[in-house]
């Protein structure tokens, strides 16, 4: 499994961004590094299709589909499925992801796009 | 620097999204005037955006007066241009002014460097309050520290806020 972890500096939420994730990778029970890039320029944001930071790939796909977000060196919008706009993407999120990953799907659905996978008893950050 | 804790209000005129320009002699005699960078794009500034609106509504009727101010370079943010800035006031109701500082120097004037950020002023345009709305931009739910709202019952109420001062948290503004 590949786990990138894209940020840019100006966005304050991106350590605790990667925090959650290594907790959530650690929860899953997986040793696998992740890849912490930088970006730090547009024509970088541009090559790399950088939604906003933080961007968390798994295996080349995005942990929540970007869906029609600008490219380019901004915070990141994301989306809980109970409405609320975050600047981080919260560990249910990541937790989704991780498992469609591990299942060997291609990428996880769009839509619900933060469906609960819960631990017992975890409510949703 | 931002502007100190005990300043004077910085005056100036901008043009607002409802067509009028907006002077701070305007809110002149309101209790508590609240300048707040904003913008559009940002999520921390979407996140808090509800609260705000909420905080507006909620003190209206005693006086308190917000208005939301917008510094970033609309080239760099389409998303932050007076088009975007208008219909957005429009779709989430403001009960705001939501204007423009085309020239980024209201914004210096203030030291401001993030969206949102809050200046708050006393009846006297003193300031009494800088930083974050709350402690929390991922869940009002789950704010522990309301420091706007207090800053707010604070001053309706004559004394001083109990944080005068906090971090702001949020993207950068986006200068030309």
């Amino acid at each position: 499994m590949r786990i990138e972890f894209f940020y840019w500096e100006e966005c304050p939420s991106h350590p605790e961004a990667l925090a959650r994730l290594r907790a959530v990778l650690r929860e899953e029970g997986l040793d696998v590094p992740v890849e912490v890039i930088r970006v730090e320029t547009e024509a970088e944001a541009a090559a790399r299709a950088f939604p906003g930071s933080p961007t968390i790939r798994i295996d080349g796909a995005d942990i929540q589909a970007p869906e029609g977000t600008p490219i380019g060196l901004s915070c990141r919008v994301y989306h809980t499925d109970d409405g609320r706009v975050t600047p981080l993407p919260t560990d249910v999120m990541i937790r989704r992801a991780v498992r469609a990953a591990r299942a060997g799907a291609a990428a996880p659905p769009a839509v619900p796009r933060d469906a609960a996978v819960p631990r017992p008893g975890e409510a949703e950050r | 620097m931002p502007l100190a804790i005990e300043s004077r209000v910085i005056p100036f005129a901008l043009r607002g999204t409802d067509g009028a320009t907006h002077r701070t002699e305007d809110y002149a005699g309101a209790p508590v005037f609240g300048v707040i960078f904003h913008c559009n794009h940002c999520p921390y500034a979407q996140a808090w955006e509800d609260r705000l609106i909420a905080l507006q509504r909620d003190y209206a009727a005693r006086g308190v007066r917000f208005v939301l101010i917008n510094a970033n370079d609309p080239v760099k943010y389409p998303a932050d241009d007076f088009a975007h800035m208008t219909a957005r006031a429009a779709d989430k109701s403001y009960p705001f002014p939501y204007l423009f500082d085309e020239t980024q120097e209201v914004a210096r004037a203030y030291g401001a460097t993030r969206t949102p950020e809050v200046f708050l002023f006393d009846r006297d345009g003193v300031l009494r309050y800088h930083g974050a709305p709350d402690d929390n931009y991922e869940d009002a739910g789950a704010v522990r520290h309301h420091y706007l709202r207090d800053a707010i019952d604070a001053l309706l109420a004559g004394t001083t806020p109990p944080a005068p001062q906090t971090k702001p948290v949020g993207c950068t503004i986006k200068w030309r």
